[in-house]
């Protein structure tokens, strides 16, 4: 198929496995029982399946916020497996940009200084992060908000400030977390839209969780868990939506 | 995250629940101005009894005659008359005595004109005036040619001189003690209370001699009521007492079996006291204050606590956009600090107030010192750093995944 990514191109996310089990108490619950997946930069994959297929537990070691109970995982060549909790947020803050179903932008914050958090973060300086945040806004199309508050503005122009803020660090990889669960389908739209293209111009790698099969069509690839274990990884054009 | 990042967030977070920032701070603001005002009172109070002590004179013996048994009726101290003006002359010549002043004492009706008051009238040398370091407001004292001349003059107290004279310059007018005119020379200095409470300033000072010869009668020639013994130095006390007493038992004759006749008085040991009972209070009362300060941390502890939990999610955010947990334990430390040296300075305020209405209304006069802001500020610093510091780490020490997941 024309839509799989090219073999020349490196492999951003390498997992070997990955099992993650919680424990509570005296019970232990396997949630992931050995997911092998290989992301190459550049792809635009979506992850379905369904609540209790173990795929927000996929995505949070995917984005660095849990570490696997097993397994190896190379991001960006990095074994980020077995490292500390700075070295995490090392990788959170540079390497990754997360999108969330429920925006997740800071209510008392102006949103220039929301799209600007992860650079102070990174150690910019207030005004050089400002600026890079504001031209971040504009790139979204929302350059004249700067100083609105969250709740000033529509869920999907939120969106987009989110969008904003996890660009603004320029990352590899996105990761969206049903980024659309909370919008209409029109506005749906324009977000996946905004997806597609910062795939396409920016080539940045784009890691979608969703059970909308409308959402999934905008990826080339699909992932599809269940209880834990992959069970289908191809082209989204070949599977059954 | 630089300081001044920092610093905005924390005012942020301040500014997003003002009313319950504000109700933080006032925990703050009542334990810093309850501080900084009891110290301050603490403070001068002890100025107060300073300046008693020093008015009173340093490295001071008093000493009295002892008890006289006659009869067997024993009189109080001070009864008998076994001090002598020549006693006083040989404790002048002990090593590390600097003056020795033989002072002869007896209340009379003084009268000026139409107005007569009862006063304490003292004989006593110039050298009095040197120990109690004391100087005329207007006019001057009497020295050694008024003693030998037996000159009627007098120096009055300002009590008495207000008593006797009104709003009236005394200098130059006559009072009469026991109908005898005196001129009055001088007026001294205000001195106030001494530590007892009795008035300093309600007194007329004429010539030891010429009191003998003409206004106080003594049993016995050349004795007197006490004699004033200052040392020349605090660490000389000790020798000098022993050197008192050894030199008065050896003039008076006394056996070795035999009590003194007379009574040496420390006049630095009752200062040392009083030194000590204002160093207590100081103490009280900044503990006093200290635990409403301790009473503020508390507060500010489980507010943090409050605002962690409530903002759990917000935490969570911030890990995933790469915030370390030294980010986020700073951010609610710097929070803590931040309620807590805004309530500080407000609570200066208020305590600067507090101490122009206690100067006001009140005898004390109390000022705070750029020492108690100093001292509040820092503790304001140390309360919030110790008070935010569990609820910051209990921050930190949430787990990305979980705090994102919190609702």
């Amino acid at each position: 198929m024309a839509a799989l990514p090219q073999p020349a191109a490196s492999a951003l996310i390498e997992l070997a496995g990955i099992r993650k089990s919680y424990v509570t108490g005296d019970i232990e619950t396997p949630v992931l029982h050995g997911i092998d997946l290989t992301i190459r930069r550049g792809e635009f994959v979506a992850i379905m399946g369904q609540s209790g297929s173990g795929k927000s537990t996929l995505m949070n070691i995917l984005g660095c916020l849990d570490t696997p109970s097993a397994g190896s995982y190379f991001l960006n060549g990095e074994d980020v497996a077995h490292l500390s909790d700075n070295a995490l947020a090392k990788v959170r803050n540079k390497t990754i940009g997360f999108v969330f179903q429920g925006f997740n932008l800071l209510k008392r914050m102006p949103l220039v200084d929301n799209v600007a958090l992860p650079l102070l973060y990174a150690g910019a300086s207030m005004a050089e992060a400002r600026r890079r945040a504001a031209a971040k806004l504009a790139q979204t199309g929302l350059g004249e908000f700067t100083r609105r508050l969250p709740n000033q503005i529509s869920g999907g122009q939120q969106q987009r400030v989110a969008i904003a803020r996890s660009l603004v660090c320029d990352p590899a990889l996105i990761l969206a977390d049903e980024p659309t669960g909370n919008l209409d389908t029109a506005t749906s739209r324009e977000i996946m839209d905004l997806f597609t293209r910062l795939n396409a111009e920016q080539g940045i790698t784009m890691l979608i969780v969703t059970h909308e099969a409308d959402v999934a069509r905008y990826a080339r690839r699909l992932v599809r868990l269940k209880d834990g274990l992959v069970t289908y990884d191809g082209p989204v054009a070949d599977a059954h939506l | 995250m630089s300081f001044w990042q920092v610093m905005i967030e924390a005012f942020r977070a301040m500014g997003m629940n003002r009313l319950r920032a504000g109700l933080t701070m006032l925990g703050i603001i009542i334990g810093v101005g309850a501080v900084v005002l009891m110290l301050a009172i603490g403070e001068s109070v002890r100025t107060d009894i300073n300046q008693r002590i020093a008015a009173m004179g340093s490295n001071l013996f008093i000493i009295f005659p002892g008890s006289s048994t006659s009869n067997g009726v024993r009189a109080g101290r001070g009864a008998a008359q076994t001090l002598t003006q020549a006693d006083a002359q040989s404790l002048a010549s002990i090593e590390n005595v600097q003056y020795s002043a033989p002072i002869l004492t007896q209340p009379f009706q003084v009268s000026a004109g139409n107005n007569n008051w009862n006063a304490m009238v003292y004989g006593v040398t110039p050298d009095y005036f040197s120990i109690k370091a004391w100087d005329t407001d207007l006019g001057s004292l009497f020295g050694e040619v008024e003693m030998r001349s037996l000159s009627r003059v007098a120096i009055v107290g300002r009590t008495t001189a207000q008593n006797l004279f009104g709003e009236m310059n005394p200098v130059g007018q006559t009072i009469r003690i026991r109908n005898k005119p005196f001129e009055i020379i001088g007026v001294l200095a205000d001195k106030g209370s001494d530590l007892g409470g009795g008035d300093q300033d309600d007194a007329v000072f004429i010539p030891l001699s010429t009191a003998r010869q003409q206004v106080i009668r003594t049993w016995f020639p050349g004795s007197v009521n006490m004699i004033m013994v200052q040392a020349a130095s605090a660490e000389r006390m000790k020798d000098v007492e022993y050197d008192i007493t050894q030199t008065l038992r050896i003039r008076h004759r006394i056996r070795e079996d035999q009590e003194d006749d007379f009574t040496v008085r420390d006049l630095s040991a009752i200062a040392e006291a009083a030194q000590g009972i204002a160093t207590m209070l100081t103490l009280l009362l900044g503990a006093i204050g200290s635990i409403s300060l301790i009473v503020g941390g508390i507060g500010i502890m489980n507010i943090m606590l409050v605002s962690v939990t409530e903002r759990t999610r917000e935490i969570g955010i911030r890990m995933a956009l790469g915030a370390k947990r030294r980010d986020v334990l700073l951010q609610f430390l710097t929070e803590a600090i931040v309620i807590c040296v805004c309530g500080g300075a407000v609570g200066v305020g208020v305590a600067y107030l507090g101490s122009i209405a206690i100067t006001k209304f009140s005898p004390l006069a109390v000022g705070i010192s750029p020492a108690g802001i100093a001292i509040a500020f820092t503790f304001s610093a140390i309360v919030g750093v110790f008070f935010g510091f569990y609820p910051a780490r209990r921050a930190a020490g949430l787990r990305p995944v979980e705090a994102l997941r919190y609702e």
